[in-house]
């Protein structure tokens, strides 16, 4: 067949009535006029000072000065550990989808620190997490293919250990001076609250779901009654309920800090949705699969562990990472029972006399961050789950 | 079979399992009774309902009942509980609306409108709501003008002071309106009218994408336009898959209202919260809470069910 030619292509897809010519002018003249009055409003009214003067502050609040090199040990241990990860699963080569992400990782390492008018030495460091993000991803995927294959295996444990080093890097203790959780904020707080209930809430979802299916009775109602309460309250009032009545309900003492009861109650939380969507994807799941798994001499443990959950996790994986990106974005709400994470430092921030009237520019960046991360975790599932019927069904 | 230790036994078993997670309930639920009890008893805060008949002290702005000051606490928490209900009913009108509009934009013969339909969805999806009312309220309500310069639209007229809807007119330099709706409650509503849309537009689009494209050209070979295929047509057959999905959106946007703080609107959680502030009577305010929200959506729910039995297609 004729590939059509650009010409009627525009023609067919804007311009097939009058109607519609009509109505692509007329949205293309309103596009314009709101892209032109953003871009003059960001170059010529906006003042991004209040963005510049606290960068510190946005990225980890008031998280002691003198203790700060931890961060960026931890920082640069992640940064490692991704490069190298990337490297691992891409391999030798450099595709264009690679290329394209290294170019990117360059430039924003030299224009956001430098537009940050951060300290020199300061963007050196960043040179140097960019630098070494790279230096990871071509060496991991030079030499990492000679690795025996065992060890392969392995190294994604590394994953959990980094998380348990850096918690112990952020949080001090053995040796370190401790760096009490009313001290974390900003940037660092979200993202610790979010990748702490999106760890945690996983396990318990799949045992909350497997309890809503079992066959005995007992263990259905408590786990339907548990998510069907925790589905039907607002998340603030279940914060509220941790910060006001937790104290009450455990004995004197025990109550854990107000972070970290933000924390749990945000694990907890996500923990009902995400064993909904597990849920889903057990109930796709045709009988004859654990059937066929029994008939075949496996224990129902063992039919569950290598039969059911890999497909039924793998039906449930968009709707698992769409929890997982509402719950990022529901972090925001610890900024309204008090704690100072990214949005609470920002309100922070805008209530400070020296920076009155600078809303637009703090939320416009606050956006931005976040749209970032939750199209990158969109993304990223969309590759995943790419990746996986791929390997599901080698034919296609 | 004889031989088969008592952890294999069949009938054994679950019961066993049973007792132990009962058990275990038991004690986890008794154990945190016990220390909600005594740790309530040492504060003086024994559950109680007496206080919801003391007066308040503090004023619930714009109220549809009637409400002052000297009125009791379950006044208070009554007025609240309207205000939700209003931004809730109001929002969910508006949300369904616009999500509809936007999800068949992504069916529209138009190109750029299919695009635009694409990127409003995954800007408003990838931001955090409390954010949006956040920036509805501060950057773009409260920048309003003034009376005299106020922005003027056929029945609705935009200004610091309110927004006024209906007959308007401008007397000795204060607006009147048939209906006067204040810049909290206006940018509650439009922040969760956006944001709520959204969702429903990838609900209506799901729906819309699940009629098999046979029905698109039988009603076009038949003669019916664009338009009228989509409207007669394909969304009827679409509606018994959007209803589900609308079902849980509603609940959604019904949760979200409680953001509403955000904005400084009086609704029910936040005269619960200068209620418990007042009071100290964290577990009762907690209870009411949860129980008013819990209501609310189990109505929203059943409406939706009725609903759901009307639009499914009816089979011989």
């Amino acid at each position: 067949m004729k590939q059509p030619t650009l010409l009627t292509r525009i023609r067919r897809d804007y311009f097939a009535s009058p109607l519609d010519g009509l109505l692509t002018v007329a949205l293309l003249v309103a596009l314009g006029a709101g892209a032109q009055a953003l871009l003059h409003w960001a170059v010529r009214q906006a003042d991004w000072a209040v963005i510049q003067a606290n960068s510190t502050l946005l990225a980890v609040g008031r998280y002691p000065v003198g203790q700060q090199w931890r961060l960026w040990l931890l920082t640069a241990l992640l940064v490692g550990s991704c490069g190298c990860s990337w490297g691992l699963l891409r391999g030798r080569g450099w595709p264009r989808n690679d290329r394209l992400a290294a170019g990117l990782v360059a430039v924003l390492a030299l224009v956001l620190p430098w537009s940050l008018q951060l300290d020199l030495p300061i963007q050196g460091r960043w040179w140097a997490l960019a630098a070494l993000l790279l230096l990871g991803r071509w060496s991991c995927g030079r030499w990492g293919s000679a690795l025996p294959g065992r060890w392969r295996a392995v190294l994604p444990l590394g994953w959990p250990l980094l998380y348990v080093v850096g918690l112990g890097l952020i949080g001090g203790g053995l040796g370190l001076l401790k760096v009490t959780p009313s001290q974390w904020g900003g940037l660092l707080l979200t993202l610790l609250a979010a990748s702490f209930a999106i760890a945690l809430c996983g396990p318990l979802g799949i045992a909350l779901a497997l309890g809503r299916r079992s066959a005995l009775p007992l263990l259905r109602w408590s786990a339907t009654l548990y998510i069907e309460f925790i589905r039907g309250a607002p998340l603030i009032t279940l914060l509220f309920l941790g910060q006001n009545i937790l104290g009450f309900l455990l004995p004197g003492g025990f109550a854990p800090d107000r972070v970290w009861r933000a924390m749990w109650i945000l694990t907890f939380f996500a923990a009902a949705y995400v064993a909904e969507a597990v849920r889903a994807g057990l109930a796709s799941l045709p009988r004859g699969q654990v059937e066929a798994a029994r008939a075949l001499g496996l224990s129902s443990v063992q039919a569950l562990v290598h039969i059911v959950l890999p497909q039924a996790l793998r039906v449930a994986l968009p709707a698992l990472v769409c929890q997982f990106i509402t719950l990022l974005q529901d972090t925001t709400l610890l900024s309204l029972i008090g704690l100072l994470d990214l949005l609470g430092v920002a309100r922070a921030i805008m209530s400070n006399p020296d920076f009155l009237g600078r809303n637009s520019e703090v939320y416009l960046v606050l956006a931005v961050l976040f749209w970032c991360c939750c199209a990158a975790l969109g993304l990223g599932s969309r590759a995943l789950e790419q990746r996986l019927s791929r390997h599901h069904h080698p034919m296609r | 079979m004889a031989s088969a230790p008592w952890w294999r036994n069949r009938r054994l078993l679950p019961g066993l399992i049973q007792a132990l997670v009962g058990l275990a309930i038991l004690v986890l639920i008794a154990f945190l009774v016990g220390n909600l009890v005594r740790n309530l008893t040492a504060a003086g805060l024994l559950l109680s309902w007496r206080w919801l008949a003391m007066p308040a002290g503090f004023d619930v702005s714009e109220t549809l009942l009637p409400f002052n000051a000297e009125l009791p606490y379950w006044r208070a928490l009554l007025a609240g509980l309207v205000n939700t209900l209003r931004v809730v009913l109001l929002g969910l009108v508006g949300a369904t609306a616009l999500g509809t509009v936007i999800g068949t934009a992504a069916f529209s013969s138009n190109a750029l409108l299919r695009r635009l339909a694409r990127a409003y969805v995954e800007l408003i999806r990838n931001v955090p709501l409390l954010l949006q009312l956040l920036f509805w309220y501060f950057v773009v309500f409260l920048s309003l003008p003034n009376a005299d310069e106020a922005i003027q639209l056929p029945g609705l007229v935009l200004a610091k002071s309110g927004l006024y809807l209906g007959k308007t007119e401008l007397l000795n330099g204060v607006w009147q309106g048939s209906l006067r709706l204040t810049l909290e409650f206006g940018a509650l509503l439009t922040g969760l009218v956006i944001h709520s849309a959204a969702f429903i537009a990838e609900v209506v689009r799901g729906g819309v994408a699940s009629v098999s494209g046979g029905q698109w050209e039988a009603a076009r070979s038949l003669g019916l336009s664009h338009r009228q295929t989509l409207g007669r047509i394909v969304l009827p057959q679409a509606l018994r898959v959007i209803v589900p999905g609308l079902n849980s959106q509603y609940i959604s946007l019904a949760k979200n209202s409680s953001l509403a703080v955000a904005c400084g609107y009086s609704d029910l959680y936040s005269v619960a919260e200068t209620t418990l502030n007042q009071t100290g009577r964290a577990v009762e305010v907690v209870l009411v809470l949860l129980g008013a929200y819990l209501v609310i959506d189990l109505v929203i729910s059943a409406l939706m069910n009725c609903l759901n039995h009307r639009v499914q297609i009816q089979e011989r």
